[in-house]
């Protein structure tokens, strides 16, 4: 019986993979004065502008921290308005980094079957990645990969757990 | 032994005389099991006793299965090891239908024979009479497991289950992480190993048809594959690992051929025939929808699988040589992961029943659903392969455990394996080839 060979396989193959639960997200580069508020105000390039730099905060507490999970209704794909600029920024970061690599990880909620909730996440993931490439992400930045409902982050079988278990989480390997 | 399934009482009484037995049945709905008497076994060897309590597996084995009450040892008359010593008189007056006596005895350092006779009280007459006499230590277990299929054949017309396995996978907390593991075990929970271990989860597992491998999905590299273990040696070989979902494999009735899920870069999931050998891969079905969990029939003409190309999942059947898919089912909103009992006749089916998703059975013929289980999270049916029981994965409390249910809804019965965590995805072997 050499299962202890595969367990070592799975274990490296494991390593190699770069700790999957742990998304390492690059920075987001602070610098980029477009970045997180979209206000305008370093962007507008006309004459005469503000001489006091003024620019609007607080309007996005999580402004500067790019979010990397989003969420979905039940029995649902579409990306929720809220969440389409979480898209967009990572659009706009993987554009601007070509040698970037995104993977999409979608995951169902527990209810129903197996195999039936791969094919849920999958297509959360896929709904993301064609909004990715719609805002000019390369296809080859982007890989998906399905967890159905193996992987979920909150173990109850409450609403609120099915509804932090319905995600898409983006996870960068460059 | 400690791997031993643990069994819930669900509902009702235990049966007496369990003292020595870790399994405890539990017998919901079914008028009167028939009572039955297992006279301990004689033994004749170099030991005291006897390697392995022969008669109480049997006895274990034949309370399990519900149609049976083997009564306890103290309320016997005469504890007989020879047909020729059998009084019908005492047996018919303790109330008994049958009764079961027979002997273990020691040919050499490593080897037994085992004997019994299966007699009927009213009749007065022998029924069977059987002896195994290249037993040993290691296959005692297995050669009782026979005594008590043979007997159950014997007395309800219908082949015993108590000869095979089951396979299952578990997920525990292991530090940050997860462990997932794919356990085979005998269907009593016996003799438990596992076979692949991973951090990554380990979906779908599959038998051969020859029982000898096993098929499953593995998310190794946090990415999907799909492999075939050979359980004697623990060698493997991976099937299909295209980019995308690689799911669901389930072999055909000639072993030759998996159904699995590809989806592809696009993510679109279809149902494919692959042939293990060559790995080449037969697309059947092109929709758009999510189409999954492939399953044959037993005769190799069908595939049947899980669309939602209606809206919501339901159950589809293709020519497994090609050709245009017809629905299945039409009850309900919900009904995924389609199993056909081997004989045929029936399928098996996760169902939503007012919002509680349930394993349901259809007959083929008449087309009636019926609802098996009363969980809220019930899945993954599958058929022992007698027809007439089915196993599958419900939830208690956080943890998933398996439950057996007769295919008439009449006897269930709960399963915790003692190794413990979430227990899921249950598949009960095909019978064992000799």
């Amino acid at each position: 019986m050499s299962y202890f060979k595969l367990i070592s396989i799975a274990v490296l193959s494991f390593l190699l993979a770069g700790c999957p639960g742990n998304p390492q997200v690059p920075d987001p580069e602070p610098t980029d004065t477009t970045y997180g508020g979209d206000t305008g105000a370093d962007t507008s390039g006309m004459d005469g502008s503000d001489p006091y730099g003024g620019e609007t905060f607080g309007e996005d507490p999580s402004a500067g921290e790019l979010a990397t999970v989003i969420y979905f209704e039940f029995d649902s794909s579409e990306v929720r308005p809220e969440d389409q600029d979480i898209v967009r920024r990572h659009a706009m970061q993987l554009v601007g980094n070509p040698g970037y690599r995104v993977r999409l990880e979608g995951h169902a909620d527990e209810r129903g079957s197996r195999e039936y909730n791969i094919g849920l996440g999958e297509r959360r993931s896929q709904a993301v990645r064609r909004m990715l490439m719609v805002q000019g992400v390369s296809a080859n930045q982007i890989s998906t990969v399905s967890f159905g409902e193996e992987r979920p982050v909150a173990f109850g079988s409450s609403e609120s757990d099915y509804a932090q278990n319905r995600r898409v989480q983006f996870t960068y390997a460059n | 032994m400690l791997n031993r399934f643990r069994t819930i009482v669900l509902l009702g009484l235990f049966a007496a005389s369990t003292a020595n037995a870790d399994l405890v049945i539990d017998v919901q709905g079914i008028a009167q099991p028939t009572p039955v008497a297992i006279v301990p076994f004689g033994w004749e060897g170099q030991s005291a006793s006897m390697p392995l309590d022969v008669s109480q597996v049997v006895t274990d084995d034949l309370r399990r299965s519900g149609r049976f009450d083997p009564i306890g040892e103290d309320k016997m008359l005469q504890k007989p090891t020879d047909g020729a010593d059998v009084d019908f008189q005492d047996w018919s007056f303790v109330g008994v239908e049958a009764v079961v006596v027979g002997t273990v005895e020691q040919t050499g350092d490593d080897q037994y024979t085992l004997q019994f006779q299966l007699f009927d009280v009213f009749g007065r007459r022998q029924l069977v009479g059987y002896r195994m006499p290249r037993v040993t230590r290691a296959t005692m277990r297995g050669a009782a497991h026979r005594v008590a299929d043979m007997i159950y054949e014997k007395l309800t017309g219908i082949k015993g289950v108590f000869g095979t396995r089951v396979a299952y996978v578990t997920a525990k907390q292991q530090g940050n992480g997860r462990l997932y593991s794919l356990i085979v075990s005998d269907q009593d929970g016996y003799n438990e190993h596992t076979v692949m271990e991973s951090r990554d989860p380990i979906m779908s597992p599959a038998w051969s048809p020859d029982s000898r491998q096993l098929a499953y999905v593995s998310f190794e590299g946090s990415r999907s594959s799909i492999w075939v273990q050979t359980l004697r040696t623990g060698n493997r070989f991976r099937v299909s690992a295209d980019p995308g979902i690689n799911g669901a494999p389930s072999f055909s009735p000639d072993g030759r051929k998996l159904v699995v899920t590809l989806g592809g870069v696009d993510g679109n999931l279809d149902i494919f025939v692959l042939d293990i050998n060559s790995k080449r891969k037969t697309r059947l079905t092109t929709h758009r929808a999510i189409d999954t969990e492939g399953s044959w029939s037993p005769d190799g003409d069908y595939v049947y699988f899980t669309s939602d190309r209606s809206g919501g999942p339901q159950v589809y059947r293709v020519a497994a040589a090609g050709g245009t898919p017809e629905r299945v089912t039409f009850e309900g909103s919900y009904n995924a992961r389609p199993r056909l009992s081997p004989d045929g006749n029936k399928l098996a089916m996760v169902h939503n029943d007012r919002g509680n998703y349930r394993i349901a059975v259809m007959d083929l013929e008449h087309r009636d659903l019926l609802v098996l289980s009363t969980g809220r999270q019930d899945e993954s049916p599958s058929f022992a392969p007698n027809s007439d029981i089915l196993i599958y994965a419900t939830r208690q409390g956080r943890n998933g455990v398996l439950e057996t249910v007769s295919a008439d809804g009449l006897i269930r019965q709960k399963l915790v394996p003692r190794v413990g965590g979430d227990v899921r995805e249950p598949v009960w072997s095909p019978f064992p080839r000799f």
